[in-house]
């Protein structure tokens, strides 16, 4: 089965909220690279690339043919996607397990798993 | 032979289910398959005698009957793990080469994945053979609604690969946690007055702990609801509560008391115990005709460590209380956080009244009876506080 795991940033420090992620030490700061990188090398792992922070996305919409743009993610800042995984795994368990692996997770944000769709 | 019949079937139906799902790979594949063959079953049996091995017949049924489905649908067959589908299977097969596979199934249901009343329903469903319409009457919902639950379930069970096996070591403790609190649910809601779902957890209970002969918990939950089960008839009288002491010992299952004492008994030679353990310990304590409040006192302080529950602590109170220090034990239920709970106010003012601050008992009870939803208890306490004025 493929899972695509979607990281929930909530308020989870990262390097592009400076101001909290200072407040971490040190070897917080190191634990979330070390987590996150033990994570892209896991078997079955595809990276996903790396988003901007939530308050530099546009929403477009299109109503009767205008295109209406604006600022901010669609959810709100707090809910917005921080970054993505795709995870090829065994079932459901194992995908549990590597979220859980996420920073994020237990840092203030979130980890939503949701199969793939495979034709 | 329509009840042995019925009997056979409610014996057999999560074992036979089960083995279908572990084979094929697909619930709803397996729950027609089953319902097949014990519709045929149900037709032949009475007529040409019930076969010798009642389960082994069934299983090669429903399997017979599955596989000729998938070979007549190709998506089916897509969508089945069997995909190498064998020419035919054997006519008998011997009942000692089907696998028992109840507990993948259990682990499958109460997957922490799907939500708790689905968990329930499913539970039910597959294990205990009730019907969509039983389950929704229990649970007072609608059947439609208690259909989609259930077809939900069993479609996030299929698309998000939720697995079918018994978890590994590292996550037993919790998934079997998640499985034993929707048996103590089921066993709650019947508890409350419907009784044939306490029956029903208790038949759920009975095979975990044959299953996982091992785990004192099972043991534990198990001896728990026997032991409160046991004296369901003496609980109430003309549809009045009535206190544990006042009972009517002829009234309790004494059978079922030897049973749950059994399990509780397996359960505590293991050594270490948890919290089902713990509330039958001081369940099976509570039949004792001179109870040991002391040590019930002391079994409730370590079920509150346990658990962190306030609840916990209320009736670790009320045990001190009993063992004879009033003052105490009302120090602690003025220390808890449950302003809402009628039984909070209700055993202060029983405290209260043992110290006889009679006001303050009366200013109790009133905050009790505005929190309490259940005639038979608003009448017990509205008795309990017009026995202050004599």
């Amino acid at each position: 089965m493929k899972y695509m795991l979607l990281i929930h940033q909530g308020t989870a420090p990262t390097p592009r909220t400076p101001e909290e992620w200072e407040r971490l030490s040190e070897d917080e700061r190191q634990a979330v690279y070390a987590d996150y990188k033990a994570i892209s090398s896991t078997p079955g792992v595809t990276p996903g690339l790396e988003l901007e922070s939530p308050e530099t996305a546009t929403t477009v919409r299109v109503e009767d043919g205008r295109t209406l743009t604006t600022d901010g993610p669609f959810v709100a800042t707090k809910e917005a996607l921080g970054g993505w995984l795709v995870f090829e795994a065994d079932d459901l368990d194992a995908a549990i397990e590597l979220a859980a692996h996420v920073p994020a997770a237990r840092m203030g944000g979130a980890v939503e798993v949701r199969p793939i769709v495979e034709w | 032979m329509v009840a042995a019949l019925e009997q056979v079937f409610r014996d057999e139906w999560g074992r036979v289910l089960a083995n279908l799902i572990g084979l094929l790979g697909d619930f709803d594949l397996a729950e027609e398959a089953a319902q097949e063959a014990f519709a045929v079953a149900a037709e032949r049996w009475p007529r040409d005698g019930t076969p010798e091995s009642p389960r082994a017949w069934l299983v090669t049924t429903a399997r017979n009957r599955a596989i000729d489905r998938i070979r007549r649908d190709r998506t089916l067959a897509a969508k089945a793990r069997l995909l190498d589908v064998p020419e035919s299977l054997e006519d008998h097969v011997d009942e000692t080469t089907i696998p028992d596979e109840r507990l993948e199934l259990v682990f499958t249901c109460c997957h922490p994945a799907l939500p708790l009343d689905a968990q329930v329903a499913l539970t039910l469903r597959t294990l205990g053979g009730l019907r969509t319409e039983e389950i929704a009457r229990a649970f007072l919902v609608p059947e439609g609604t208690m259909a989609k639950r259930l077809v939900r379930a069993k479609h996030k069970i299929e698309a998000a690969g939720i697995p079918f096996r018994v978890p590994p070591a590292h996550l037993l403790p919790d998934r079997l946690a998640a499985v034993l609190a929707v048996v103590y649910l089921i066993f709650n809601e019947g508890y409350g007055g419907r009784g044939d779902l306490a029956g029903e957890a208790i038949r759920l209970g009975r095979a975990l702990a044959e299953l996982m002969p091992d785990q004192p918990e099972v043991d534990g939950l198990l001896a728990l609801m026997l032991v409160n089960d046991a004296r369901r008839d003496a609980r109430f009288a003309d549809g009045e509560v009535v206190l544990l002491r006042q009972q009517d010992r002829s009234l309790w299952d004494l059978e079922q008391i030897a049973e749950g004492r059994a399990a509780l008994d397996r359960a505590l030679a293991v050594g270490r115990r948890g919290p089902y353990v713990l509330q039958a310990e001081i369940a099976a304590m509570h039949l004792d005709e001179a109870e040991d409040w002391p040590r019930i006192a002391a079994l409730y302080g370590e079920l509150a460590r346990l658990t962190g529950s306030s609840v916990v602590e209320l009736n670790r109170a009320a045990a001190i209380a009993e063992a004879g220090d009033v003052e105490a034990a009302l120090a602690i239920v003025e220390r808890l956080e449950l302003d809402r709970y009628h039984y909070l106010h209700a055993t202060r003012a029983e405290l209260l009244r043992r110290l006889d601050r009679m006001e303050d008992a009366r200013a109790a009870y009133d905050r009790a009876l505005a929190l309490v939803h259940s005639d038979p208890e608003r009448r017990f306490l509205e008795r309990r506080r017009a026995d202050l004025e004599g």
